[in-house]
């Protein structure tokens, strides 16, 4: 079974989705994980399907592409399997003016303490940025995370907070 | 915990806003990032003839300002513990206590912790889903005569108590949001 992994990116306008999604059905294509988002306006959607070769669905995604407005990136992915986590989860949010290399530096320092960023959505909205990540820790980290994370939003003139993600199941 | 063990309520008495004697004045609304919204405000003296007036701003600020359950005194630029709710009518509220200040409040017991959409008007542009306890005790005391009060509340009322609770520690909703997809652009503005 292949498994594709395809974005498609551009200026956005009512049925994308739908026509995408049309593209694949058509090719009996299994969507399986998908996003979709505008960001600033564009469109931009990720997502993975099963069934197809790569080449066909690339094929048949370009007729979608063909007025210049869209771009679909088509290409063959193996299966990772469930990835265990790391350890425990939190919610890192940031927010201050936005200036250069705010996600970088905040994300280093997760990734310095063997954290996994799983999620990270951010916003520009006037002079305020955020950032808000999901991210898995490894057991013990969080307090001394916290402290470097302190450290380098001081440095960067923004504000963060680092919280263990809601548990709760319903 | 049961409702009947959160101890007695000490309500608002004959406080109203009247009772400030002072005529409020509408102040400007600071919006993140301002650094008076990340710094956690001073203690006040509730007697003290500044913080009855920006208790009497804080309401003539609240009361122009379309769709505004509450406002605190760092939205409006002053580092202080003093902050405005008024849930009357609104569509969530279950206890309301009508139209008060508090200065120095904390909260003394929270339960019943649920998720709900919350704005700022510190953050115009942005909505989050926070979880909030929907049953509230607080302390605080009162502009004017300092009179402490121990309000017992729940629903929206519990929210926005928290939420300007929050906001005289230097916290805003952004720092409580649930995950990395829990904020939105707002689409209706009051």
């Amino acid at each position: 079974m292949n498994e594709l992994a395809i974005t498609v990116i551009g200026r956005d306008r009512p049925g994308i989705v739908a026509d995408v999604a049309e593209v694949l059905a058509r090719l009996g294509a299994n969507l399986t994980d998908s996003t979709m988002t505008r960001l600033r306006g564009h469109f931009a959607m990720t997502l993975i399907c099963t069934g197809p070769a790569a080449a066909e669905v690339e094929a048949a995604l370009a007729s979608l592409a063909a007025e210049g407005q869209l771009l679909a990136t088509v290409r063959a992915v193996t299966p990772d399997g469930d990835v265990p986590p790391v350890g425990e989860p939190y919610v890192m949010a940031v927010h201050g003016s936005d200036r250069m290399g705010i996600v970088a530096a905040m994300t280093r320092v997760l990734v310095d303490a063997g954290g996994n960023v799983t999620d990270l959505s951010t916003r520009l909205t006037g002079a305020l940025y955020v950032v808000l990540a999901e991210v898995e820790l490894p057991a013990g980290v969080a307090d001394a995370v916290l402290d470097r994370l302190h450290r380098t939003a001081a440095e960067l003139g923004v504000e963060v907070t680092l919280r263990p993600a809601d548990p709760d199941l319903l | 915990m049961s409702g009947g063990e959160r101890g007695p309520e000490v309500g608002l008495g004959d406080w109203t806003p009247e009772s400030l004697d002072v005529p409020g004045e509408v102040r400007a609304v600071v919006s993140a990032p301002h650094p008076v919204l990340s710094r956690a405000a001073d203690e006040v003296d509730p007697t003290a003839k500044e913080t009855v007036q920006l208790a009497a701003d804080l309401i003539a600020t609240m009361k122009v300002s379309p769709g505004c359950v509450g406002l605190a005194a760092p939205q409006v630029g002053v580092g202080a513990r003093v902050f405005a709710v008024d849930v009357t009518g609104h569509p969530k509220a279950v206890t309301v206590h009508g139209t008060f200040v508090l200065c120095n409040a904390r909260v003394v017991e929270a339960t019943r912790w649920k998720p709900g959409r919350e704005g700022c008007m510190s953050v115009p542009d942005l909505t989050g889903d926070v979880k909030r306890a929907s049953r509230l005790v607080v302390e605080g005391d009162l502009p004017g005569s300092g009179e402490p009060v121990r309000l017992v509340t729940d629903g929206f009322e519990a929210r926005a108590l928290q939420h300007e609770i929050d906001h005289c520690a230097g916290l805003l909703f952004l720092d409580r949001v649930a995950g990395a997809h829990a904020v939105y652009q707002r689409k209706v503005y009051l």
